[in-house]
C-alpha cells in the first residue's frame, strides 16, 4: 500500500496542466498499490486553485499559501513537513518539479527518480523507467528509501481525467526557513502564448538555424503553426541565436514532446535535439540537405528549400482544411 | 572570490548513440571520455567571473573537483588548462555513486573550501537527472539557483543578480550568496556572465569557443604544475552509500519503418492525407 502525494504546480495563481502528468502517475501507483493520493497545491493563490483539482479522485487537497513569486527554498519546507507521512511524492519534470523536489528529496533524505517515463509495480515494489544518456539509453530504477521522490515527465504521462466527486480540501501549516530571506524574485516574465502549449499540443512545428532570423520565425514558420493549430517549438541554435524564447527549445534540455505530428524545419537533428521529439508519432523533416541527421528519426523527408517549402505547405494545409 | 566547479567526466555526448547496455551495465567501449559539457559551461563561467578579461589578469580563485576512478585527473588537468586554480580528485568507482553520494562528498569539499559559489551544470548528459546541485545546497542549507542564464556579482560574489531559465518564462532574482548554481544552455551568450571587475565594454565571443583558452601552450603547461590534491569518498567521512538501484538498462526501441524521401509539397500533403491520417 502506498499513498501518494501529488505536488501540484501554479502559475498566475492557476494550475499548470504538468499538473494532471503527476496526478496521473499518483493514480496508478495508488491503484496498483491500494493505497490512496493526496494533492498539495502551494503557493500564492492556492486556496482558490485548490477547486481546480478536487474532481480527480484524491483523498484530500492540502493547501499551503505563500505569498509571491515561486522560490524553490520557500516552498521546499512545507512540501517535505507534509510530504514525509507518504510513499512517494510526485510533480511533474517540468523546470519547477525538478527545481523544487530534489531539495524536498534532500530534506527527507529521500531518493530521486528524475525525470521518468514509465512506472511499474512488482510485487508492491515500484520500479521506474528513465531516459538516459539523452534518450540513447532506458534504465530501470529502484529507489531504496522509505520516502520515494519522483518526477513525471510529462510527454509521456497522459493527463488525468476528472473521474466526478469532490475531495476535501485542508489548510495545512507553513513550515518557514531561514535561506528562503536570501533569494528575492524581483519577477518572473511570464510567457503568454494563443497558441496550444509545447507539451501538450497534438502538432508541434518546429524550427532551426536556416530560418536565419527572429522575423522569419515570425513571416515563413508561424504562418504554418497557425494554419495546423499547431505549438511553435525551435532547436537548441535558434534559440541561442535568438530567435525565439527559450521556452520553446526542445530537446535534452529542453522540453520533450511526444505529438502525433512533428514538423522539423532546417533542423539538423543533433542527438540533443532527437532526444526531445523523436517519440512523436509521425516525423517530418523538411531539410535541403538529405544526409541530415534528422534522417535518422523521420518519417517523411521533404529535400527542399524550406523558404520555397514552408509557403507552399502553409497554404496546402489551408486548402485541406478548408 | 573563490568557485568551485565540480566537473563529472562522461562517455562522449555526441556519440551517444553508440553506448552499449549489458544488464545492470552501460558500457563505452570505444567512446572518449570528456568533460560533462553542462560543467564545461560551468567552468567557463566561472572563469569568467574570476578575471578581468581586458587585461587577462585572474582576480578570483576557481578550485575544481571531480569524483570518480583516477582517470578523471585527466579532466582536472583540462580544467585546470583553461585556467582553475587547483584541483581535488575524490576518488570512488562511478558505481558507488548517486546523486545523494555527490551532493555528501561535495558538502565536505565545500566545508573544507569554503568557496562563495559553487557553480556546476544541471545535469550530467549521461545520467540526465538534474538532482545533485539542489540537493548539495539543501545539505548546506544554501539557496540553490538552477537554469542561470544571466549573472552578475558585486561584493566578491556575496550578492548576486541572476535571471534564471523557466519553463513558464525567465525568472529575475536578487540572492544573498553563497549559493549553488547550476548555469542554462545560453550562459555563455555575450554580455550574460558580469563581475563588475571586466569593463563593461568587453565583449566575450559566442557560445562554441569554449576550448580557446586550451589553444595557449603557456596555460597548458603551467596546468601540469598546478596542485592537484587527491582524496577518497571514505577518507572524506561519507559513507558511499546510495539512496537507489539500477536494476537494468535497455537500448531504446528504434523507429520502424524507413524514410520516406519526397521532391514536393504536394506528395507530402498527400502523405501526410491518406498514408499517415494526420491531416
Amino acid at each position: 500500500m502506498t499513498d501518494v502525494l501529488v505536488v501540484a504546480e501554479l502559475s498566475l495563481g492557476k494550475i499548470r496542466k504538468t499538473t494532471l502528468s503527476a496526478i496521473a502517475f499518483a493514480k496508478t501507483v495508488a491503484e496498483g498499490t491500494s493505497g490512496e493520493f493526496d494533492i498539495l497545491v502551494i503557493g500564492d493563490g492556492a486556496e482558490d486553485a485548490a477547486d481546480e483539482v478536487t474532481g480527480f479522485g484524491a483523498r484530500k487537497v492540502l493547501t499551503a499559501a505563500i505569498e509571491g513569486d515561486y522560490r524553490c527554498e520557500a516552498y521546499a519546507p512545507t512540501v517535505a513537513a507534509v510530504g514525509k507521512e507518504y510513499g512517494v511524492l510526485v510533480a511533474c519534470a517540468s523546470t519547477y518539479g525538478k527545481d523544487l523536489m530534489p531539495r524536498v528529496a534532500a530534506k527527507l533524505g529521500a531518493g530521486v527518480a528524475s525525470d521518468i517515463s514509465k512506472v511499474d509495480i512488482d510485487g508492491g515494489e515500484l520500479v521506474y523507467t528513465r531516459p538516459m544518456y539523452a534518450g540513447n539509453v532506458i534504465g530501470s530504477l529502484k529507489v531504496t528509501t522509505d520516502v520515494q521522490v519522483v518526477t513525471v515527465r510529462q510527454s509521456e504521462f497522459e493527463p488525468a481525467a476528472e473521474s466526478g466527486g469532490s475531495s476535501d480540501t485542508e489548510e495545512v501549516d507553513v513550515v518557514e526557513a531561514d535561506v528562503a530571506s536570501r533569494v528575492e524574485s524581483l519577477g518572473i516574465e511570464v510567457v503568454q502564448s494563443e497558441r496550444p502549449d509545447l507539451s501538450e499540443a497534438d502538432v508541434v512545428v518546429s524550427g532551426g538555424r536556416s530560418l536565419k532570423s527572429a522575423e522569419n520565425f515570425e513571416k515563413v514558420l508561424e504562418p504554418l503553426v497557425d494554419a495546423l493549430g499547431a505549438a511553435m517549438g525551435a532547436s537548441r541554435a535558434a534559440v541561442d541565436a535568438g530567435y525565439v524564447p527559450n521556452e520553446l527549445q526542445v530537446g535534452q534540455t529542453g522540453k520533450v514532446v511526444a505529438p502525433k505530428l512533428y514538423i522539423a524545419v532546417g533542423i539538423s537533428g543533433a542527438i540533443q535535439h532527437l532526444a526531445g521529439m523523436k517519440g512523436s508519432k509521425v516525423i517530418v523533416a523538411i531539410n535541403k540537405d538529405k544526409e541530415a541527421p534528422i534522417a535518422q528519426v523521420a518519417d517523411y523527408f521533404l529535400v527542399a528549400d524550406l523558404f520555397d517549402a514552408v509557403p507552399a505547405l502553409t497554404a496546402a494545409v489551408k486548402k485541406a482544411k478548408g | 572570490m573563490k568557485i568551485l566547479v565540480p566537473i563529472k567526466r562522461v562517455a562522449d555526448p555526441a556519440n551517444a548513440n553508440k553506448v552499449k547496455v549489458s544488464g545492470a551495465t552501460v558500457t563505452h567501449d570505444g567512446l572518449e571520455w570528456v568533460m560533462n559539457p553542462f560543467d564545461e559551461w560551468a567552468l567557463e563561467t566561472a572563469l569568467r567571473l574570476t578575471e578581468n578579461a581586458a587585461d587577462k589578469t585572474r582576480v578570483g580563485e576557481i578550485v575544481v573537483v571531480s569524483i570518480g576512478p583516477k582517470e578523471a585527473a585527466d579532466t582536472i588537468r583540462e580544467a585546470l588548462g583553461k585556467g582553475a586554480e587547483r584541483g581535488i580528485l575524490v576518488e570512488g568507482s562511478d558505481a558507488e555513486l548517486d546523486s545523494h553520494v555527490v551532493a555528501q562528498v561535495l558538502a565536505k569539499i565545500v566545508e573544507k573550501e569554503q568557496p562563495d559559489l559553487v557553480l556546476m551544470g544541471k545535469q550530467s548528459a549521461d545520467g540526465d537527472s538534474n538532482v545533485a546541485g539542489t540537493k548539495l545546497a539543501e545539505t548546506l542549507d544554501w539557496p540553490i539557483l538552477n537554469y542561470v542564464s544571466h549573472v552578475e556579482t558585486a561584493d566578491g560574489g556575496k550578492t548576486l543578480t541572476l535571471k534564471r531559465e523557466l519553463d513558464v518564462g525567465v525568472q529575475t532574482l536578487k540572492v544573498t550568496g553563497p549559493a549553488v548554481l547550476t548555469v542554462s544552455d545560453r550562459i555563455l551568450k555575450p554580455g550574460t556572465v558580469k563581475n563588475g571587475v571586466t569593463p563593461a565594454s568587453f565583449e566575450y565571443a559566442d557560445l562554441g569557443d569554449l576550448n580557446s583558452r586550451l589553444s595557449n601552450l603557456k596555460n597548458i603547461m603551467a596546468a601540469r604544475k598546478k596542485p592537484l590534491d587527491e582524496t577518497t569518498i571514505a577518507a572524506l567521512g561519507v559513507e558511499p552509500a546510495r539512496v537507489d538501484t539500477y536494476v537494468g538498462f535497455k537500448l531504446p526501441a528504434g523507429r520502424s519503418g524507413n524514410t520516406t524521401y519526397l521532391e514536393s509539397v504536394d506528395d507530402l500533403v498527400a502523405k501526410l492525407q491518406t498514408e499517415a491520417k494526420v491531416l
